[in-house]
């Protein structure tokens, strides 16, 4: 079934505007995505009329909120069909789920000549945390390269690939890239060594079914926000017999069972890594972003995204001058590329000037841009409600860029 | 000239333009005026490292007057960059210190000084004025 894409935009307020006198044409959702109208009035309506602290009142409003910030975590689970909402952990987004993971981890697992692995095309939230980690424990960070094409180099992976190695930490999709990596085989491979694999699904789970089930990783997470839902909103899903192993990672309220000075007892799953009073708000926006994806179809948002990546991409190499970077062949909907002689910065400001926002720069990604030796690229990522129509407004911005840096 | 009548006669010659397209087509014509500055000063000592584009800032003194050389990778930072040398390239340390800079703002360009646009202007006009307190003491 075709999407009616005009019905999609028009559930989106911060889509009818003019920036820079022209009809704004927003393609930096790999950074965030706007926000459909459900998102914004589940959240207005929680501060309006619903606001209390969850988990501990008696009183009307503590229970509905405690009831509507759960539907959220039982919404997660169904979304990414995980066993249990005991696996459902509500962080402030991928990063932080990164860092619960790699702080735990120091704490139990990691020992001094262990081996944490990563690829070349990992998100400065997939790097540091794991550096850090190794600061600690005396773990080695070990890299996969990729290749020129954008994709993993799977024969360096499987040599890298041993017993020494702990921990496998990739991204589903590349930032930067859009570079889709083989995680199905990874993990796989990882787990015959008898690793434990995080996977970084922030830039997936946006753009496409997610099945933690099937593709067995120990922990995927990823954040609200790109998926058309609030900030400071995102998930750890993690196993359930690996989640009960490790420690808790922040102290406080929530998290404890019982509390003397001698010492505390740790609530039970998810809430053992839930310390403090969460964003209630942002789960409820979660919940209500995840409405409006099952509503239109994760399946039918990855066929536009997809549509729109072939006809962007199609219309980038008419222009000429163009050079696209990451060419993987399974690829999501979002196009890094250079114009030949021509910085980003400046290509950036014209369109931004044309009322098009794209990013530039590095993508938080600087080794990516380091192995490609450039100094950064411009990104164009869709979401469901982009259309053919602006991505003709974004190649009339690029060729007038052409021009006035020709 | 003094700093201040630079200021004015930056802001006359953008006043000409209708639209923002002519003033960034000016920028670029600024761009490719501002002397090269010698590719020997183009060391990391000398780089304002912005998110986006990076700028290179040298000073020297020559008797009581200070002289700026300046470049960044992108154009349209390039021609900031020729417009804040001009204002400010041999002038005595006590003027660069003490006149306010408006220009920017006044011609419309105040966007390319904020926060998130990350190419290095905010620093290379703060690293002019540390130049001048060094020189002037």
């Amino acid at each position: 079934m075709a999407l009616d894409i005009q019905n999609i935009r028009a559930q989106f307020p911060a889509l009818h505007q003019e920036v820079n006198g022209k009809p704004l044409v927003y393609f930096d959702n790999g950074a965030t995505s706007q926000k459909p109208q459900m998102v914004i009035d589940a959240i207005t309506k929680y501060y309006s009329e619903e606001n209390s602290n969850i988990h501990r009142g008696v009183h009307f409003l503590s229970q509905q909120a405690t009831n509507k910030y759960e539907a959220a975590r039982e919404a997660t689970r169904r979304f990414i069909n995980a066993d249990s909402i005991e696996e459902i952990i509500i962080t402030r987004g991928t990063t932080e789920a990164i860092n619960l993971v790699a702080s735990c981890l120091s704490k139990s697992l990691f020992k001094a000549g262990d081996e944490i692995l990563i690829s070349a095309i990992e998100h400065h939230s997939n790097i540091v945390p794991w550096q850090m980690a190794c600061e600690q424990t005396g773990a080695i960070l070990k890299v996969i390269p990729v290749l020129d094409s954008g994709e993993l180099d799977m024969n360096a992976f499987k040599n890298i690939l041993s017993e020494k190695t702990k921990l496998l930490a990739v991204n589903h999709i590349s930032n930067a890239l859009g570079t889709i990596n083989p995680i199905e085989e990874m993990i796989a491979l990882a787990h015959a060594k008898g690793a434990l694999v995080l996977i970084d699904g922030a830039q997936a789970v946006p753009h496409t079914k997610v099945d933690v089930q099937a593709l067995n990783a120990d922990f995927y997470c990823f954040s609200a926000h790109k998926m058309y839902g609030p900030t400071g909103i995102g998930i750890l899903h993690g196993k359930k017999e690996i989640l009960e192993k490790i420690p808790p990672y922040h102290g406080g309220g929530e998290m404890i069972k019982e509390v003397t000075f001698e010492g505390s007892t740790y609530n039970d799953l998810p809430y053992k890594f839930e310390g403090g009073t969460p964003n209630i708000a942002g789960g409820i926006g979660l919940e209500a972003a995840i409405r409006f994806m099952e509503e239109v179809g994760v399946e039918n948002i990855a066929k536009q995204e997809a549509d729109l990546l072939a006809y962007a991409t199609q219309k980038l190499a008419e222009v000429g001058g163009i050079r696209i970077v990451g060419e993987a062949k399974n690829k999501a909907g979002l196009v890094s590329f250079l114009i030949d002689g021509i910085h980003p910065f400046d290509a950036g400001t014209i369109l931004d000037k044309l009322g098009i926002a794209i990013r530039t720069g590095h993508h938080c990604a600087q080794p990516v841009m380091a192995r490609f030796n450039i100094p950064g690229t411009m990104r164009a990522s869709f979401a469901v409600y982009n259309t053919k129509e602006e991505i003709d407004i974004f190649i009339a911005g690029i060729n007038r860029v052409k021009i006035m840096f020709g | 000239m003094t700093i201040q009548e630079i200021q004015e006669e930056i802001i006359d010659e953008f006043n000409m333009f209708d639209d923002w397209m002519q003033k960034y087509d000016y920028l670029i014509e600024l761009s490719k005026d501002l002397p090269a500055i010698n590719e020997s000063l183009k060391v990391d000592d000398n780089l304002i490292r912005g998110c986006q584009s990076k700028v290179w800032l040298h000073a020297s003194k020559n008797d009581d007057k200070i002289s700026f050389t300046a470049d960044s990778d992108a154009i349209i930072t390039k021609g900031i960059v020729a417009l804040l040398v001009r204002v400010f390239d041999g002038q005595k340390a006590k003027d660069i210190l003490e006149n306010e800079l408006y220009f920017i703002d006044t011609i419309g360009l105040k966007e390319h000084l904020s926060m998130t646009r990350s190419n290095g202007l905010v620093s290379m006009i703060k690293q002019m004025k540390f130049y001048a307190i060094a020189f002037s003491s």
